[in-house]
């Protein structure tokens, strides 16, 4: 049986008294694939935030591998959305991966050799090592996500969380990426924020719609409806399908 | 040519704009990417209230400017973290706030004939020997701030809430750098002044960051950029008897223009 890496347990998230998200319970195993949809403002990024500790839990708790998320940040790697990278900043691909590393044993003055073959590593997992002395701005899209993939795994961590990890990437970039993370999620949980529900939906295992309240469904069974000719499901369309469940 | 470094004021001159090139070549590219260039203007300009505060209290200048750019960095700091929305409306308000307080300080300082061009476009040619000392115990203290805390400047300017999330101390490496550009500005504004400061410290970086890979190459190369024009503006000054002052930063903005042209003709004979 899978082990367990995510479990949130009756969480709920006020900002200022606006009550954002409700009751949340959900668990994750090892190798789980999580797509979380849901409307703007519905809470999703206010989750991840939780598990990442960049907000603090009040009510409820949240543990990775049976510890509070935040007592080892090494297990949890993490891929902001790509339009928040500044592409005119002068920094070498490597020098952005080892800003993933967490290491106590630090040097006084730049890097160590080890954490230089753990940057070089993840490089060459997400098919990048031949660019780590590019700077980064003259990277594609697709190819700056596999970097921030990169710099994410640094740590090898046992979670994934990206956010929107494919906007504004071409479709053959898309494909890539859901590739490299289908690969990844061998042996690691993933939880993608993702608008792009059809690409989304053919790797994912689980979905959570989140609008104040979380509901979770497994892909393997939950719908009965025909996928359109195109085979694209509208976020909406998909959204419906979940309020109808839940009515 | 090397006759005119044979005067002592000039050899002076020219050991203090070396050393300021190098300040603003670290400060300037932390300035540049950290995207502060208006922070930094609203620091110089609050320079003017410690400039006034010393004159009154009969303190050194550069002690006086040093402490107040110091304190207007952190309060700066912590205004800007906490209220990032409305950053500009406070940086505007501590620029204009130092600069009455200059003014009203030195109306009463009795008997006190300010020279207030030297403040506003800078005095290289009057740099003594204790400057230097200070100019240089500046770019220690900012040298060895940089290569300790490299990384951790580096991640905090890059994206800093990637690196609030691997635990580093975001607050206080934004007000490191904020602090030490403060005590950059206040050492080059001595060679152009508080109006060209900012100039100096952009100017050199604008052209390297199209030269680097890496900050730490972009602070080797615009320290070097920054020493070329400074000593050009010095000897043109020299020969022409100009404001040393704006002569470096006229001659900054023709190597500017220079290198742009020379990216244009480039871009051109690389798309033929």
């Amino acid at each position: 049986m899978n082990e367990k890496i995510l479990e949130i347990k009756d969480l709920s998230f006020a900002y200022n008294g606006d009550s954002v998200l409700e009751n949340i319970n959900l668990s994750l195993n090892e190798k789980d694939f999580l797509a979380v949809i849901g409307p703007n403002g519905g809470g999703k990024s206010t989750l991840l935030k939780l598990i990442l500790g960049i907000l603090k839990t009040k009510i409820g708790t949240i543990t990775i591998n049976g510890k509070n998320s935040t007592d080892d940040l090494s297990k949890i790697g993490y891929v902001p959305q790509n339009t928040n990278i500044n592409t005119s900043f002068p920094i070498k691909v490597i020098e952005v991966v080892l800003m993933g590393h967490i290491n106590a044993k630090k040097p006084l003055f730049g890097y160590g050799k080890e954490e230089i073959a753990c940057a070089l590593g993840s490089l060459a997992q997400v098919g990048m090592q031949e660019f780590a002395n590019t700077k980064i701005g003259l990277l594609s899209g697709g190819q700056r996500q596999r970097v921030m993939i990169a710099r994410a795994l640094c740590n090898h961590p046992a979670l994934l969380l990206l956010d929107e990890p494919t906007a504004s990437i071409d479709v053959n970039g898309q494909k890539q990426i859901y590739e490299l993370l289908k690969e990844l999620n061998r042996y690691m949980t993933i939880i993608v924020v993702s608008h792009d529900i059809s690409v989304t939906l053919n790797y994912a295992n689980k979905v959570a719609y989140i609008n104040k309240n979380l509901t979770l469904h497994n892909t393997t069974n939950k719908f009965s409806v025909t996928p359109p000719l195109d085979g694209h499901f509208c976020e909406v369309e998909l959204m419906q399908m979940f309020r109808g469940k839940n009515a | 040519m090397l006759d005119i470094f044979s005067v002592d004021f000039m050899q002076n001159a020219l050991i203090a704009g070396i050393l300021v090139s190098l300040i603003s070549g670290i400060i300037g590219s932390l300035i540049v990417i950290n995207r502060m260039v208006f922070l930094a203007g609203g620091i110089a300009h609050t320079t003017y209230g410690g400039i006034g505060l010393a004159i009154f209290l009969g303190l050194p200048i550069f002690l006086g400017a040093s402490i107040f750019a110091v304190a207007a960095s952190i309060l700066m700091a912590f205004l800007t973290l906490k209220y990032k929305e409305r950053m500009d409306t406070f940086i505007g308000l501590i620029w204009a706030t130092g600069m009455a307080i200059g003014v009203i300080l030195i109306d009463l300082t009795p008997g006190y004939n300010v020279d207030l061009m030297s403040y506003l476009f800078g005095s290289i040619l009057a740099v003594e020997t204790n400057d230097i000392y200070a100019m240089l115990s500046i770019f220690a203290t900012i040298l060895i701030v940089v290569a300790f805390g490299y990384r951790n400047i580096l991640a905090v300017s890059y994206d800093s809430e990637y690196a609030a999330i691997r635990g580093i101390n975001v607050p206080l490496f934004y007000t490191l750098i904020l602090v030490i550009s403060s005590l950059g500005i206040v050492m080059t504004m001595k060679v152009v002044g508080l109006i060209l400061v900012i100039a100096m410290l952009t100017i050199p970086v604008f052209i390297a960051e199209k030269l680097s890979q890496s900050l730490v190459g972009m602070m080797i190369i615009s320290s070097i950029i920054s020493m070329m024009f400074t000593i050009a503006g010095l000897v043109v000054s020299y020969y022409y008897n100009l404001t040393t002052g704006a002569t470096i930063i006229l001659v900054s903005v023709i190597g500017m223009m220079l290198f742009l042209g020379y990216e244009k003709i480039k871009t051109i004979a690389f798309k033929k």
